[in-house]
């Protein structure tokens, strides 16, 4: 009846685990409390889970996103004191097949359920914007694509609780990854968490693709767009060319774990390494999905906080489309050490190297940026600080593990681990951080607290350098990754410095809880009514702060790069009175969370067998969307009369301000 | 006298990176090692070229166009020069054409599968990786040995490697370079050691439960230290054949260091072979060779792993 489900799956035996589940259903039940006790849901429902607004879409990413790193950052500092116990010999506080978990977990809630959704919340709140459109093309497959994530997140939360996660690191190569060496539910949940998620990511590289080509406003061509907005169509493109390959890869591992077939496995002429090689076709690509659009909310925070035009704008386009052409050619770097012969080895190597050309350009861009500017030091601008010396240094080990010669001694050592860290924490988060930070006050209406905001930077910076310089050091003494226990002595200082490191990490961390929890008290003081808290230069700011479910009552027209700064300059009034008209707007729709749920509903059934249920989740899921699909009112006009109201408001806050 | 303290700093500080903590990659202790720990230091380099710049300027920006700072120049709408961004596009360019120069030529030279320049015959060593431990056999001896290898100093050693299980690699950081060790394939690693010792052999990709304890020791020995430890070995009371394989390939950790005074004739390939993995169409010449009694020793490896590759 329940397939492989019983009772024995909840690990009552593991205490660590216990404890943590009873603390996350306090928590959860104190919140669905406290919603219920203000009789929230109904405001909740209607105003958020329903919503089809792109910006209301792009924070409830960033929300989920920033629950996923506590989760995985928690994760971290379970595997830092793991081997920081575990150095001298002793067996540490996690055995191995619980620790095989954790670092499994942390890699794949840091890629997939924190950085992804972090920059597609982002690009959701911010593209729109700054191309002056309503919403993007396609706005209820928006709603889907979160929802669909969601399940993804919510699977690997299960996993937790009910039954295991993979033990197979969070690429889970094959064989080890196989039914051969896991035979339990672990990399199940894997694979349906990444399947589920995967499609809705594929669903919004779709939509911010179209949505970028055809919904741009009047007079924006693609060299005036900002270069966010760029990098978020580059993004797009990675995503519609790399995802597929990874649903189809992980739909081989999953044919070879239900069927019984041999893509990938060592017996029957399977060939694990085929696996490899596709799901870095994949992977590489998929850094550059991370950290592009980072590159982008650089390049803005670097003109907006220097009040100067962006310095080589074209060239910093170019080198945008450069890498994202050159990070598909570039995948075998990831296992030099397979054996491939010296020339392809070479080939790969070279081509790495070549990205770093491109990639050094925008660094060049970014200090030309500030150069003969008034550099404004606003939190936003340490992070990018921050970035430039962090990244280059990251950026150099990165070339340095691209050629052969140096990647078969620091192949899978600790300096690989310092690298990557290097350049998704000092280059990717350091930018969603700052994109966060710069951003929210357009998308809520208010600043966050700027002393807290500074002293997560510093805890974020300082904290970084003492967790991960000493990986470097670690990779040169030979230490390989995903140990669990060793004896080596000399390790022990750095990993006792990296578990600092982590400390100071976790100030920065409570500092922007207790930021967000500080602004939001305190809201009503840091209202900024200008809509342009920073003096910055792009469409978004043009508008209201937090904007109109419209966003823009009129439709801007566009001249310039920088089209909002140009407006500013020839003192073209925002402040002006039109003949409001009515404005066409999709409609709120259920569809997108109904049928994510019976996604879920599949999805968990297929990692436990339950077989009835999978099919009755995966035919639900089907109807939910045929039944979508017949409905007609899924839009409406907002009366001009409405407009006109909304904009009236706007009009004496602006005075105010 | 500033400038010998200077040197001294710079010994000092070198000295304590290089030895005081034991940073294995950077004291090599064979040819191998040694030729890829100056690649490392080579590029690093070059590309400190422009990593240092791109640093402090980023400091000296900062500071001097700060926005408090009126006495530096402004220039809202200067956004773009053709001599700054040829600079930009072309130093990177012109480092990353050396530094691939570099690569093409070190990469062929530090290949794996390439056999040393060296005087002296070369041994070959089969390694095996099983959950979780490491079978080494000397085909030319006739022996194996369980989580120790043992080799000649100044004599050099070609690696044939191979899977029993999950994927890893076979790697003594010491020695230079690893291999990935992988069912139904072979792969191929030269390494020589150049001074006696004892140096820590690893698994350097996660395999599952046992992993971390999947070590070895790398028993570097003088000629006549090496010809007692082959005379141990082969007091060794057991013979590997299939099955004592078997049971030694059983999944465990931290397996004592054991000795095989014998070794079935093809063990190694019979482990390769029992995959039906890609490589199954390379051997079926050879396999009717054998069966014609024109064939070679099974254990030669190094014409077979020509063909393999």
């Amino acid at each position: 009846m329940f397939g492989k489900l019983s009772w024995d799956a909840i690990p009552t035996t593991e205490p660590i685990v216990i404890y943590t589940l009873a603390v996350v259903g306090l928590i959860g039940l104190a919140l669905v409390g406290s919603i219920t006790w203000k009789r929230k849901w109904g405001y909740l429902w209607r105003e958020w889970f329903t919503s089809v607004d792109h910006k209301k879409i792009g924070c409830m990413y960033i929300i989920v996103a920033l629950v996923m790193l506590l989760r995985g950052f928690s994760d971290a500092i379970m595997m830092r004191t793991q081997q920081a116990m575990a150095a001298s010999g002793g067996p540490g506080y996690l055995p191995p097949d619980h620790y095989d978990q954790i670092f499994t977990a942390h890699g794949v809630i840091m890629i997939f359920f924190m950085a992804m959704p972090f920059v597609v919340g982002l690009m959701n709140i911010v593209v729109p914007l700054q191309i002056g459109a309503r919403d993007v093309a396609y706005p209820f497959l928006n709603a889907l694509s979160f929802w669909l994530f969601v399940v993804g997140a919510a699977l690997v939360n299960i996993s937790l609780g009910v039954g295991e996660f993979a033990r197979t690191g969070w690429v889970a190569y094959p064989p080890l990854s196989g039914l051969a060496y896991s035979p339990g539910v672990g990399v199940d949940y894997y694979i349906w968490s990444l399947q589920i998620s995967g499609i809705g990511t594929l669903l919004t590289g779709l939509n911010f693709f179209v949505t970028i080509l055809k919904m741009r406003t009047e007079g924006m061509s693609l060299f005036k767009m900002p270069v966010f907005t760029w990098t978020a169509l580059c993004t797009s493109i990675l995503i519609l060319a790399a995802f597929p390959i990874l649903t189809a890869t992980l739909f081989m591992l999953s044919l070879d774990r239900y069927l019984d077939m041999h893509f990938f496995t060592n017996e029957a002429g399977g060939n694990p390494m085929m696996y490899v090689n596709l799901i870095w076709a994949w992977g590489h690509p998929e850094v550059y999905i991370l950290i592009l659009p980072a590159f982008g909310i650089f390049s803005e925070i670097a003109a907006t906080f220097s009040s100067k035009r962006l310095f080589g704008y074209a060239s910093l386009v170019w080198a945008t489309i450069a890498i994202t052409i050159l990070s598909f050619i570039v995948w075998l770097h990831h296992f030099f050490t397979m054996g491939a012969g010296a020339n392809v080895n070479a080939f790969f190597g070279i081509m790495t190297m070549i990205i770093a050309v491109p990639t050094g350009v925008k660094i060049f861009t970014w200090l030309f940026t500030m150069y003969r500017g008034r550099v404004r030091f606003e939190t936003p601008m340490l992070w990018t600080l921050g970035f430039i010396v962090t990244f280059s240094i990251g950026g150099m080990t990165g070339v340095l593990l691209a050629v052969p010669g140096a990647d078969f001694l620091l192949h899978n050592s600790l300096f690989l681990i310092a690298h990557f860290h290097n350049v998704i924490i000092g280059g990717a988060v350091f930018g969603y951080m700052a994109g966060l930070t710069y951003w929210f006050p357009k998308a809520f209406g208010f600043r966050l607290n700027d002393r807290l905001g500074r002293i997560a930077f510093w805890c974020w910076l300082t904290g970084f350098y003492f967790a991960f310089m000493p990986s470097y050091v670690l990779g040169f003494m030979g230490m390989t990754r995903r140990l669990n226990h060793f004896n080596n002595p000399e390790w022990r200082p750095w990993l006792m410095l990296e578990l600092v490191g982590v400390g100071i990490i976790l100030c920065g961390v409570a500092a922007q809880a207790l930021q967000l929890y500080v602004s939001i008290r305190n809201r009503h003081a840091y209202r900024d009514l200008s809509g342009d808290p920073w003096d910055a230069r792009t469409l978004e700011w043009a508008t209201a702060s937090p904007p109109p479910f419209y966003n823009f009552a009129e439709q801007p027209k566009v001249d310039d790069l920088d089209a909002y700064w140009g407006m500013k300059e020839r003192a073209v009034s925002t402040l002006k009175h039109t003949d409001y008209r009515s404005i066409h707007m999709p409609r709120n729709t259920s569809s997108g969370l109904v049928i994510s749920v019976f996604a879920l509903i599949c999805s968990f059934a297929l990692v436990w067998h339950i077989w009835w249920m999978a099919i009755v989740g995966l035919v639900a899921s089907i109807v939910a969307v045929i039944v979508r699909s017949y409905d007609d009112d899924i839009d409406y006009f907002v009366p001009a009369e409405e407009v006109a109201r909304i904009e009236k408001a706007r009009l004496k806050d602006l005075a105010e301000a | 006298m500033k400038r010998t303290i200077g040197y001294c700093l710079v010994y000092l500080a070198t000295s304590f990176l290089l030895a005081g903590c034991n940073l294995i990659i950077f004291n090599p202790k064979g040819a191998v090692a040694r030729d890829e720990r100056d690649l490392i230091i080579l590029a690093t380099g070059l590309m400190l070229l422009v990593v240092v710049p791109v640093i402090v300027m980023t400091f000296v920006f900062a500071y001097r166009y700060r926005a408090t700072n009126k006495k530096a120049r402004y220039s809202p709408r200067w956004a773009s020069s053709h001599k700054i961004e040829a600079v930009v596009w072309g130093v990177p360019f012109v480092i990353i054409c050396l530094l691939g120069w570099v690569t093409w030529v070190t990469t062929h030279t530090l290949d794996p599968y390439r056999p040393l320049d060296s005087d002296v015959p070369h041994m070959n060593v089969q390694v095996v990786a099983t959950d979780w431990k490491w079978l080494f056999i000397y085909p030319d001896l006739g022996i194996a040995s369980v989580n120790e290898l043992a080799m000649p100093v100044n004599t050099p050693v070609s690696f044939t490697v191979t899977s029993d299980a999950a994927m890893t690699s076979f790697f003594i950081p010491a020695l230079g370079g690893q291999i990935y060790a992988m069912a139904g394939m072979q792969t191929k690693l030269h390494l020589i050691a150049n001074e006696v010792g004892e140096f820590r052999g690893i698994a350097a990709n996660y395999n599952g439960e046992g992993f971390s304890d999947m070590h070895f020791s790398t028993l570097s020995l003088n000629p006549s230290d090496f010809e007692q430890w082959v005379a141990k070995v082969r007091k060794a009371p057991q013979r590997l054949d299939q099955a004592s394989y078997a049971a030694l390939a059983k999944p465990s950790t931290r397996h004592p260091v054991s000795y095989y005074s014998q070794v079935q004739e093809r063990m190694f390939l019979d482990i390769v072979d029992k995959y039906e993995g890609m490589n199954k169409a390379n051997r079926t010449p050879r396999s009717q060779a054998q069966r014609d009694g024109t064939g070679v020793r099974t254990d030669q490896q190094p014409g077979l792993a020509a063909e393999e590759r």
